[in-house]
């Protein structure tokens, strides 16, 4: 292939692409990120190769595996084209009949379709399925649209033009100013203005400059940024060449995660055929501008996607961050001036210089414009990634888009921010998701995770939970986070074991202060965020732990106890038989008991009590009734009263 | 026990020669085609990289992607990402202790097994799960994690 030397190549390039294709050939995208590899979708891709051949379509029928589609809850996901219809959780004993009615025939299987369960209709377009209805999906809709590993079908959709566009229409400082016009704000977690931060790199003394992209996705409930790497690399290596070029930089780092393989991979498929083409390299598109990039694999440790622990990752040391007096925009890698940009950010960037900086800012809110993809997940019945304008409000992400809370659960919370954020309460549903209302709640956008918690999640052990992550990411380099935490811990895992005493919540608040004033590092300066902003909505949890020794949602081990009721029991073994401690006592026809003393309370008996029997119960903040009186615990054999 | 080849070392080695600040690089090739790193490895890197033994161990102890004991035959990672823990995780994580009867982050003295704690494998909507050798196990309930164990021998 030769390369791409100037705008009419691309031009010439990407209509040649779209000659080859034929529109009314039927194809199939098949959803191919991680989520979908999980439930099956190496098998199914196999089951459609196969069936193919057997029908001896392989000629007439194209097959592309695409990045996430983002519905991960119905996985693996199938689109035909051109009809465009969208099978969900899709099986390989599926494929057959897919092939045959679907592709041959022209009928659609409405097993496969989408079935909105309030009025039972079914959907045929992915488009119109109320999970994809709502949003609006600018950075990570492509995603359905292109095979990762095939530049050409990035090109045919207008990869690259802006590129293009930058390098032989613009000067560095117009791009610069665009940016800046636009208003962008880093989706890493902080929401620093782009173009600010661009200006100060480009301004600082020292060359060479670098630019970065953070893909290290430390937060323990968001995967949006392996899934733009994964489906789309080639926007977030155009975003950064883009932003090199303004910069005045000639080489860029990609830092991603080694427990992303597939990100790696693709990302690794992306530049090679990057440079082959001509977007990466010497004289990139005959501009003579020249830029390189270098993929630095992270090795697992949160504080490491901190920016100045980043730059010492890259330079092959400790992961742990510097003193925050210097600016790593101004010294980062080698002490060199360093732009680190979130993976979101820089693929919001060809966005922007494709369509306009007034474009960007007609969406979203006075301060936070453009989109930001969330990770619904948790207590939600439909996880997965969601894209909308920045100002939807809570309650539609998680409602209209999320199709709300499973099993008729109460909505208790919704946590975002990851390790840094908050959890954010009911009655604050309506509130608008941007950047400076979510911290106005106590809480931050962080990189966009969003999990939904329900009345059967306890608040205390979510805050303990993240104060434990956060003390084992901690790197320990200064005394307010390595000890607070630890601090924070105990009291924490004394509240959850029934051990609170009055005053823990103060004492809390306290070393929260301390932490947030005196940290090394923004791990240290928001790792009590979870504490404060639970004992802010949530205080009666706390106060139920302490002073009753009661966990209301019914989760903390130590707080809980088994109890069969023996009302309700059937005698029927299944929980003594499945018991890893023998701890159940009974027979056929003989009510069970469970020995306290022996219960480790695993909650087995709990799972494999039948629903309709129910006779197995959690009990919290009240002592345990005694067992019943050896006597009433023969079950007669009367009419049917109990099976 | 995987052994190590040291020969097989001084070729990821020589991957890297005359690069600067590839250690991390170069430690995670090992781990991920041995599984851990042995002390005979970082000897083998100190000596050919003219890197202090003390910086290979702060880094190999630092990160969480790399192992400085030998690992079982099969790896248990269950996962404890924020959805998981909200969807019982750590349930999960008891019941594979208690079945092993090893705690997390240790292996089985048969070496059958090592397990894991993990944060967010992104598959949020099978949670909770838990990856054996590669194969995703969803929607896990206590109940399951024995019979999940049983197919691994
Ligand atoms: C402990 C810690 C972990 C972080 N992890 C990440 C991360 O995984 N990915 C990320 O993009 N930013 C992370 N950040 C934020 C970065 O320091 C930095 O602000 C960001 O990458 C800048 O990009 P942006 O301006 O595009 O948001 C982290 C910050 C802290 C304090």
């Amino acid at each position: 292939m030769p390369g791409v030397r100037s705008k009419g190549d691309l031009e010439g390039l990407r209509s040649e692409i779209l000659m080859k294709r034929d529109p009314n050939k039927p194809y199939i995208t098949l959803c191919s990120g991680t989520a979908c590899r999980a439930t099956g979708s190496d098998t199914v891709a196999a089951a459609i190769q196969n069936e193919l051949e057997k029908q001896g379509l392989t000629e007439e029928v194209g097959v592309r595996r695409t990045g996430c589609h983002g519905f991960c809850e119905r996985g693996p996901i199938i689109v035909i084209h051109p009809e465009e219809i969208c099978y969900l959780n899709v099986t390989p004993e599926d494929v057959p009949e897919i092939i045959i009615k679907t592709i041959k025939g022209k009928e659609i299987i409405d097993r496969l379709l989408y079935t909105d369960s309030s009025t039972g209709e079914r959907i045929v377009h992915e488009r119109d399925i109320p999970f994809y209805k709502y949003q609006t999906r600018l950075v990570f809709g492509d995603n359905l649209r292109i095979d990762p590993t095939d530049i050409e079908s990035y090109i045919a959709i207008g990869g690259y033009q802006a590129l293009t566009k930058v390098l032989h229409e613009m000067t560095p400082e117009e791009v610069l100013e665009e940016v800046k016009k636009s208003n962008l704000r880093g989706r890493g977690g902080g929401g620093f203005p782009t173009g600010r931060k661009w200006e100060t790199t480009k301004n600082a003394p020292g060359e060479p400059k670098y630019v970065i992209v953070n893909c290290d996705e430390g937060d323990p409930g968001a995967y949006m940024d392996r899934s733009i790497m994964e489906g789309n690399p080639h926007r977030v290596l155009e975003g950064l060449t883009i932003g090199a070029y303004a910069i005045g930089s000639h080489q860029g780092f990609v830092y991603v995660r080694q427990e992303y393989p597939l990100a790696v991979t693709n990302l690794g498929i992306a530049i090679e055929q990057a440079r082959e083409y001509g977007f990466l390299g010497d004289d990139i598109l005959g501009s003579g501008f020249e830029f390189d990039v270098k993929v630095h694999r992270g090795a697992g440790a949160f504080v490491s996607g901190e920016s100045s622990a980043l730059m010492n990752a890259i330079e092959g040391k400790v992961g742990e961050p510097r003193p925050k007096y210097v600016h790593t925009s101004e010294s980062g890698v080698w002490n060199k001036p360093s732009n680190l940009n979130n993976v979101e950010t820089w693929a919001n960037v060809p966005l922007i210089i494709d369509k306009g900086a007034a474009w960007f800012n007609a969406i979203g809110t006075e301060r936070s414009k453009g989109t930001k993809i969330f990770s619904l997940v948790g207590k939600v019945n439909n996880t997965g990634l969601v894209e909308v304008p920045m100002g939807t409000a809570l309650r539609d992400v998680i409602y209209k888009i999320g199709g709300g809370i499973p099993g008729g659960k109460r909505f208790k919370g919704v946590q975002t921010g990851g390790p840094s954020g908050g959890i954010i309460p009911e009655e604050y549903l309506d509130s608008p998701v941007d950047f400076d209302e979510l911290t106005k709640l106590g809480s931050m956008m962080g990189s966009g995770g969003m999990i939904v918690m329900d009345e059967d999640t306890c608040i205390v052990d979510i805050a303990r939970y993240f104060v434990d992550f956060l003390c084992d990411e901690s790197c320990g380099k200064c005394v307010p986070c390595r000890e607070g935490l630890k601090r924070m811990r105990e009291i924490l895992d004394g509240i959850v074991a029934g051990k609170g005493r009055e005053g823990d919540i103060e004492l809390l608040e306290e070393i929260a202060n301390v932490m947030k004033k005196a940290s090394l590092c923004a791990l240290g300066t928001t790792a009590a965020n979870p504490v404060l902003s639970t004992i802010r909505y949530f205080g009666d949890e706390y106060e139920a732990h302490i002073k009753e020794k009661r966990c209301p949602a019914l989760v903390c081990k130590e707080l809980i106890s088994y109890y069969i009721e023996p009302e309700k029991c059937i005698a029927c073994l299944r929980c003594l038989k499945s018991c890893p401690e023998g701890a159940i006592e009974g027979e056929k026809r003989v009510i069970h008991v469970i020995d306290q003393t022996k219960c480790i309370k695993c909650g087995i008996c709990f799972e494999v009590c039948p629903p309709k029997v129910g006779a197995v119960m959690m009990i919290s903040g009240k002592p345990v009734p005694p067992p019943v009186p050896e006597a009433e615990r023969v079950i007669e054999r009367r009419g049917g009263e109990r099976r | 026990m995987v052994e190590i080849d040291l020969n097989r070392v001084d070729e990821i080695i020589e991957r890297y020669k005359g690069e600067e600040g590839v250690l991390i690089q170069l430690l995670l090739d090992i781990q991920s085609e041995f599984n851990w790193i042995s002390r005979e490895v970082i000897a083998r890197i100190s000596e050919r990289m003219r890197i202090p033994k003390s910086q290979i161990y702060r880094i190999a102890s630092f990160y969480k992607a790399m192992s400085l004991n030998p690992v079982g035959r099969h790896i248990i990672q269950v996962c404890l990402g924020t959805a998981c823990q909200v969807r019982g995780a750590p349930k999960i994580l008891d019941r594979t202790e208690e079945n092993l009867k090893i705690k997390e982050g240790e292996t089985t003295s048969d070496m059958r097994f090592s397990l894991r704690r993990v944060n967010c494998l992104g598959c949020c909507a099978m949670g909770p799960v838990v990856v054996v050798d590669g194969d995703y196990h969803g929607k896990i309930t206590p109940a399951m994690v024995e019979e999940i164990l049983e197919k691994y021998e």
